[in-house]
This record gives structure tokens, C-alpha cells and sequence, in this order.
């Protein structure tokens, strides 16, 4: 994101096109099947671009990923804050927590297809346990890491145990949860492409995933390309929200 | 002696104090034993080598840590002893080393913070009365609504001062606030600390490994053996206030720093060979 626009970065891009472009008129190995960056552009004009479907797509994958997300953010973070706040309350729930973490979103699929009533559901729960063990793991770490001094200079300025709470706890792990959301917000986006490609008819992944099954291969690059660029308008938001979050962050 | 507002006095008494931490069950002795009487509105430094139990004192001061023999008294009160419980209050308020202003909050935030909590409703004049130490702190007005973060350390520190005096405090517990500064910015925030305490008068612990720093500011310096923190000595400086630079240069000054110097490298070497050991 951090990329100048100068001549280099303008020569990096084009270099990357034309070497596509090579590759594929002179059928190097691999790219007999694959379709050159033209023809990838046209198929987008022609078919996509234009049609209530593909936004659509973009839609339907964009609400998922907000729930998921979403959700995410509003159970992981008080879950974060306890668990770094009360040793019995780690105690207790820590070892599940450290149990589940290491198993990978996408393994959940089954599961939560034979959990959740709905497909859309269980895609959802999929997404949000993407971003669910990402966020809780970084407020929980933001809890342990608060300077004491800030909680003692709180409590010899007259706060009480619910002020230090919310006027010192809360305030010094948003940097955590900001970064939470950021880890979150990308791995939500992978997460809920492989959900579509598994158990889904609708959104860009399954839009990708069904150009490869109809054979037809520019569809599936303008599903990637699709993707790409969701997740960095995601990321974009992401971080326009962050900067409301710490407006001492960034006030200079 | 005149009369002395007892609700503001400031008068504490630190008898027969001794902290062990025990941890593992490694017991560590870090104050043994330790009494001193400290008069109201006067500046006390203690100095010691890394480690010997000062900052111990100061947190039990403060209301942050436990003790485990003694008892400190403020003004008449009890205020720490084996049966009670440690409680933080803004009669005492500490300035740390790493400096502590909450980064989330404005400059006038931070200084409002306790007057906020602690009652006082009137807003506005609150803040008049944060403008008013700005002010007085060398113009500092037009910093009140900046972050902490836009501030050089020796301006936090300053916001930081102001932040534990307008709270009134009966004793101003100052942990090396100008460690980490250069010899330029130092000298700068004594002589803004020497003038804060003209101004107000408040019982200061002010606790330091710098024997220079403490002479220069102190009404009476205590020196602190390497752990188990004991008083080694305790010196009156008998030099006039207001001080400047100037006195860095006077005979009294010199005279004490002769007295006291070996004193304090006997400490320090102390506490060097006894690191030494326990890495070997």
C-alpha cells in the first residue's frame, strides 16, 4: 500500500503485463491454458462488469465477511479483556481457548455445516472464527502488556476499579485491538473465499471457482483479480477506522 | 515554629520499615529496617545505586506495594502497616521515570484527570485552573490540547508535575523523573522543579542515583546502602533558596559533595560486585 507512483513503480507493473502477455503467445510451459492480461480485460468488460450478477457477487461476499468480521470483534475483544483481566476467569477458560486456536478455520467446514441450520450460517461462523482467535489472542496480549504505572497513577488520581476499566484498560489495548483488526480483516477474506469454493452457490469465490469448472480461464482470473481488490478495499476501511480509533496515533 | 495547616501539612514518618519479596521463596530483602522523619514542605532526596530498595520505598509510599514490618505514618494517619491494606491516593501522587501521562488523552486531560474523579464538577474551572499552571509552567498554554506524544520529554515531564501538584497532593513522590534526559534538558527541569517548589511548598521525595542532582535540590539528602536498603547518611544541605547554578560552585556545595561522594561510589561499588556475583 506504502508504493510510490514513480517511473520504477509505473515500469514494475507494465513489465509484469507484457512478461504475462509473452508468456502466454509463446505458450511457454503452464500458460497454454491460461489467457493473456487482453483478453482477461475484455471478458471483464463484456461479461462482467456491466451485469447485475457479478456485483452482486461482490455483495454477497462483502456481507459476509462483515458478519463474520463483525461478530468477530464483538465477542473476541470482551473475551480478550477478561481473560487478560481476571486470573480465575483465564484460568477457567484459557486452556479451551488455546485448545481450539490451533485448528485451521476451514477445517470447521464440515462441522458447521452439520451445526448451523442455514449454508449461509455455517459460511459466517467460518469467517468469523478467521478473525475470532486473531482479535481475542491480541486484546488478551494488550490486557498483559499495560504499563502498571498507568493503572496506579489512575488509582492514586481517585479511580476506581470500573474507571480504570474503561478510562485506562480500554484505551490502551486499542492499539491491540487495531491490530487484531487488521490481521482479522485479511484472514476473514481468505477464509471466506475457500467457504464459498467449498459450501456455497453464491459470491466471488464461488464466482472463480465456477470459471474453473466451466474451462473457462479468464473468468477465473477476473475472480481473482475481484478478490484482490476487495481485500484492499477492506484493508483501506480497516484503517481509516483505526485512525478514528487512536486519534492520538496519528495527530500530529 | 507558626501554625501549621494540619489538613496540608505533609508531615510523614517512616519507622522501622522492612519489605522482603518472596519470590519462589528466594526471599529478598530489600528495605531492612528503615526509619525516616521527614518535616512538612521539605525536599527530600534519596540516593542510592540501582537496587537498593528506593524505589521499594517510594511504591509503599505510594500505596502501590505492600510492607512487611513497620509502619509509615501521614500527618497523625496511618498510612501503611502490616494489617493494612495498601491504598493508592491523590494526597500522594508519584511522577515516574519513564514518564506516565496517558497517551490516549490530551495534555489537559491528563492534568484534569483527578480534579475529574476526585469531585470537583465545574469544568470550566478546572480548566481555567490547568490553563493557570500551564501558564505559570513557562507558557506552556498552547499545548493544552495536544496529544503527549507530540511533547518533548522535558515538556511531558513538566505536564507531568503539573499533573501531581494541581491535585494538591500532601507529598510529591518524584521516581528519577529527568533520568533519561541529556545534561542541557536536566538542568532545565531542575531549575522548573526548584521553582515549582518555591511556588508550592510541598513535601517532596525526590529519589535519584544522582548524588549531584540531589545536593543541587534537596534540603536534606539521604544515602542509601546497596540491598538490604539501609540510611547510610543523612545529610542537611544548608544551602539558601532560591538556588541557581551558581551554587554548583559554592564552597558549601563542594563541601558537602566531598563529604558524601565516597559514600555513595562505596554503595554503588557495592551493588557491582554483588551483580557480578549473581551472574556468575
Amino acid at each position: 500500500m506504502r508504493i510510490r507512483l514513480n517511473w520504477r513503480a509505473v515500469l514494475s507493473i507494465l513489465s509484469f503485463f507484457v512478461i504475462w502477455n509473452l508468456c502466454v503467445i509463446f505458450k511457454v510451459a503452464g500458460f497454454t491454458e491460461i489467457p493473456g492480461p487482453i483478453e482477461v480485460v475484455v471478458v471483464l468488460f463484456n461479461e462482467f462488469l456491466f451485469t447485475a450478477d457479478y456485483w452482486q457477487s461482490w455483495l454477497i461476499s462483502f456481507e459476509r465477511v462483515l458478519w463474520g468480521f463483525v461478530i468477530a470483534q464483538v465477542l473476541g475483544i470482551p473475551l480478550g479483556l477478561f481473560l487478560g483481566s481476571s486470573t480465575t476467569f483465564r484460568n477457567l477458560v484459557f486452556p479451551v481457548f488455546e485448545m481450539m486456536r490451533p485448528i485451521p478455520p476451514l477445517a470447521w467446514v464440515p462441522l458447521s455445516i452439520l451445526f448451523w441450520p442455514t449454508n449461509e450460517s455455517s459460511i459466517i461462523f467460518i469467517t468469523f472464527i478467521g478473525a475470532f482467535f486473531i482479535i481475542t489472542i491480541n486484546v488478551f496480549e494488550g490486557v498483559q502488556s499495560i504499563k502498571k504505572e498507568h493503572i496506579w497513577l489512575a488509582k492514586s488520581l481517585g479511580a476506581n476499579d470500573f474507571r480504570i476499566f474503561v478510562f485506562v484498560m480500554i484505551p490502551a489495548v486499542i492499539p491491540a485491538i487495531a491490530v487484531g483488526m487488521s490481521l482479522g480483516i485479511a484472514v476473514t477474506w481468505n477464509v471466506v473465499i475457500a467457504a464459498e469454493m467449498i459450501a456455497s452457490d453464491s459470491g466471488l469465490g464461488r464466482l472463480t471457482w465456477e470459471g474453473y469448472v466451466s474451462s473457462t480461464a479468464p473468468v477465473v482470473i477476473v475472480g481473482m483479480i475481484s478478490i484482490g481488490l476487495a481485500g484492499f478495499i477492506s484493508t483501506l476501511l480497516v484503517d481509516l477506522l483505526e485512525r478514528r480509533m487512536m486519534p492520538w496515533k496519528y495527530k500530529r | 515554629m507558626g501554625k501549621i495547616d494540619e489538613t496540608k501539612s505533609g508531615k510523614i514518618s517512616i519507622r522501622n520499615v522492612t519489605k522482603v519479596y518472596d519470590p519462589d521463596g528466594a526471599n529478598v530483602m530489600a528495605l531492612d529496617d528503615f526509619s525516616l522523619e521527614i518535616d512538612s514542605g521539605d525536599f527530600i532526596a534519596v540516593v542510592g545505586p540501582s537496587g537498593c530498595g528506593k524505589s521499594t520505598l517510594l511504591n509503599i509510599l505510594a500505596g502501590f506495594d505492600t510492607l512487611t514490618e513497620g509502619q509509615i505514618v501521614l500527618d497523625g494517619k496511618n498510612l501503611a502497616s502490616i494489617e493494612t491494606i495498601p491504598k493508592p491516593g491523590n494526597d500522594r501522587v508519584v511522577v515516574f521515570q519513564q514518564g506516565a501521562l496517558f497517551p490516549w488523552k490530551t495534555v489537559m486531560e491528563n492534568i484534569t484527570y483527578g480534579l475529574i474523579k476526585s469531585g470537583s464538577t465545574d469544568l470550566d474551572e478546572i480548566e481555567a485552573r490547568a490553563r493557570e499552571f500551564l501558564k505559570r509552567s513557562g507558557n506552556l498554554e498552547e499545548i493544552a490540547n495536544v496529544y503527549p506524544a507530540q511533547l518533548s520529554s522535558g515538556m511531558q515531564r513538566r505536564v507531568e508535575i503539573i499533573r501531581a501538584i494541581i491535585n494538591d497532593p500532601k507529598l510529591l513522590l518524584l521516581d528519577e523523573p529527568f533520568r533519561a534526559m541529556d545534561t542541557v534538558n536536566k538542568a532545565k527541569m531542575h531549575q522548573h522543579l526548584l521553582k515549582t517548589y518555591q511556588e508550592n511548598k510541598k513535601t517532596i521525595l525526590f529519589i535519584t542515583h544522582d548524588l549531584e542532582e540531589a545536593l543541587f535540590l534537596a534540603d536534606r539528602v539521604i544515602v542509601m546502602t546497596t540491598r538490604p536498603g539501609k540510611m547510610k547518611l543523612d545529610i542537611q544541605v544548608d544551602i539558601p533558596r532560591p538556588r541557581d547554578q551558581t551554587i554548583l560552585a559554592s564552597d558549601a556545595y563542594l563541601e558537602l559533595r566531598k563529604k558524601t561522594v565516597f559514600a555513595v561510589r562505596e554503595e554503588a561499588q557495592k551493588a557491582f560486585e554483588r551483580g557480578e556475583r549473581e551472574m556468575a
